[in-house]
């Protein structure tokens, strides 16, 4: 059922390797990494953590990996190399599974460049191994739900570029919409608008608590997103 | 006779209001070669991308070794090699990269993967460009490639979307060469819009127009069955009035069309099917005491064949009245008649 994830995973990660669009949002991922290091930790009488530069960074993300996941599935629609790809004896889990999981081994890989900035912090000033790990984990489970949102957006379209609108858009939503229109309105809206807010749940793991529920919270937004890409992909044979 | 390969029954493909392929059956027997003939449009590649499991039909079904195309989908993509209509490949990759990962998806292990790219290098001549990335290839190449991938995992079942389309003359020549020496291991089914094509790599062929199957069969078959019989070429010198009426009369022909010049009567007679008025006409010149100097058959080409049938076809989808509802020919092989 899953044998063919690791090739499929391999081939995706190469091409995120050779595509232009990557190098771009690495540049600035590295780039706005360093400066919000520079301006926001590495002052004397700032606290030695890696919580300013996470949360913002979390907003970054809300537009760099949409950019980083267009390509996934609308590349194959508008090149047609998804009819090859669809008659070959794989499964829709196992393509969605692995255009996901070629990307998030692209983030990790970008979220392991600010190893650096641990590297200093630890040489300047002590380091808060718990909450910096707490902090990775956070990184990494909001990553990896952008982009199962992001793979969704790009079942949806043979355009990349509505693709990559479409995931900022459903992001922003979920992020800072949900966020602002929680500050506004009180009562019930406020629960459930609290309750959808992501950077709100990711803020628990910066904020250096362990919390059982944000992790289930990413993990099945994670999962339900990559759900619902299989099902668009599946409907693409009825159209 | 074998065992079927490929049994399609009333297959038929709406995309929204359009009828694309309407309620066709055939079946393919292993190790056949058979082409699937229509002009741009007719329905041969959404059939092929039903075969191949891309996308489902709206009724009826269609299996490939045995396997349902709907239910048992993965199962036949195992057994079938496609090559796609404009031949899809990912840019980036270099060839060899390319038909690797091909491989792995086809569950061929590190040994049996490399062994499989060597094979196919030799067989689709790849061996100049093995190491060049794709984009940097040119038509025909591509082509190549795309033929490789299909070829890779030794599958049952070969399905060609316009194989030789985008190649040069020689390359044309070497793939049908290649075609008709694959047949022997597997069953190939290709669809062509050109003609020669599918009368020099098919054992049989299926026309298909506006969705239908118009016609099946070998193309000696089908070019026997063009208008019901045969044409003969005669040159006979003589009075051309008198020359006409008499070959007019001899039993087996059907019609005569004549021009003269020089005394030379050119004579175009159209023959009953299956009889052949040769000795006759040579005997009434010899009784006459006329000269014969020339005396042909010509067995229409399937060209011509392929232009009138699919003419009729167009004619009744736009009339769209009674006579659409009957094959134009008799099918062979017990097929049911279209819809």
């Amino acid at each position: 059922m899953i044998r063919n994830v690791v090739p499929l995973t391999e081939r995706e990660l190469s091409a995120s390797f050779l595509s232009p669009i990557a190098y771009i949002v690495a540049t600035v991922f590295v780039v706005a990494s360093g400066h919000f290091f520079l301006a926001e930790t590495l002052v004397p009488g700032r606290e030695s953590s890696l919580r300013a530069l996470f949360d913002s960074m979390a907003a970054l993300l809300v537009f760099a990996l949409p950019l980083l996941t267009m390509r996934v599935l609308s590349e194959e629609f508008a090149a047609g190399t998804i009819e090859t790809l669809m008659t070959a004896p794989v499964t829709d889990v196992e393509v969605i599974v692995s255009k996901f999981l070629g990307v998030l081994l692209f983030y990790a890989a970008l979220l392991a460049t600010t190893l650096l900035h641990v590297g200093l912090l630890g040489y300047f000033g002590g380091l808060d191994t718990g909450a910096l790990l707490l902090g990775y984990l956070g990184m990494f489970l909001l990553g990896s739900m952008f982009i199962a949102v992001g793979v969704f957006a790009s079942a949806l379209t043979r355009y990349q570029l509505l693709a990559a609108l479409i995931g900022m858009g459903a992001l922003s939503l979920l992020t800072f919409v949900a966020d602002q229109l929680g500050r506004w309105r009180g009562g019930a809206w406020r629960t459930v608008l609290g309750a959808l807010n992501v950077l709100g749940r990711f803020e628990e793991f910066t904020k250096g608590f362990f919390d059982t529920g944000a992790i289930v919270y990413f993990l099945s937004g994670t999962a339900f997103f990559l759900f619902l890409a299989v099902k668009v992909l599946e409907s693409r044979r009825w159209r | 006779m074998s065992t079927a390969m490929i049994q399609v029954q009333n297959l038929t493909k709406d995309y929204g209001e359009r009828r694309a392929v309407d309620g066709i059956s055939f079946t393919i027997h292993e190790g056949e070669i058979v082409g699937f003939l229509g002009p741009n449009g007719a329905g041969k590649t959404t059939t092929l991308r039903i075969l191949t499991c891309y996308m489902p039909a709206t009724s009826g079904t269609a299996t490939v070794g045995g396997f349902d195309v709907f239910t048992q989908s993965l199962q036949v993509r195992r057994i079938i090699g496609y090559l796609p209509e404009n031949v899809p490949l990912y840019q980036q990759m270099r060839v060899n990269e390319y038909l690797s990962f091909r491989g792995k998806l086809h569950g061929l292990d590190a040994a049996a993967r490399a062994a499989a790219v060597r094979r196919v290098t030799e067989t689709c001549w790849l061996g100049e460009f093995i190491g060049r990335p794709i984009h940097q290839l040119s038509k025909g190449m591509r082509q190549r490639v795309g033929l490789a991938d299909a070829l890779l995992h030794d599958p049952k079942v070969l399905i060609l979307d316009e194989p030789t389309i985008g190649l040069d003359p020689t390359q044309i020549r070497e793939t049908r060469l290649l075609i008709r020496e694959l047949a022997r291991r597997h069953t190939v089914l290709l669809s062509s819009h050109i003609l020669p094509e599918v009368e020099a790599t098919c054992q049989r062929t299926l026309i298909i127009a506006g969705g239908r199957i118009v016609a099946s069969g070998s193309p000696e078959e089908l070019k026997e069955r063009i208008r019901g019989g045969s044409r003969l070429i005669a040159e006979i010198a003589g009075p051309g009035s008198e020359v006409t009426q008499a070959v007019q009369g001899v039993a087996g022909v059907r019609s005569v069309e004549a021009s003269s010049s020089d005394g030379w009567n050119r004579l175009k007679i159209e023959t009953t099917r299956g009889q052949d008025p040769r000795e006759a006409i040579f005997r009434l010149a010899a009784q006459r005491n006329w000269l014969l100097r020339e005396m042909r058959l010509e067995s229409g080409s399937l060209e011509e064949f392929f232009v009138q049938i699919t003419a009729q076809q167009a004619e009744r989808n736009r009339g769209d009245g009674p006579a659409g509802t009957r094959p134009i020919l008799p099918q062979v092989e017990g097929q049911e008649a279209p819809r």
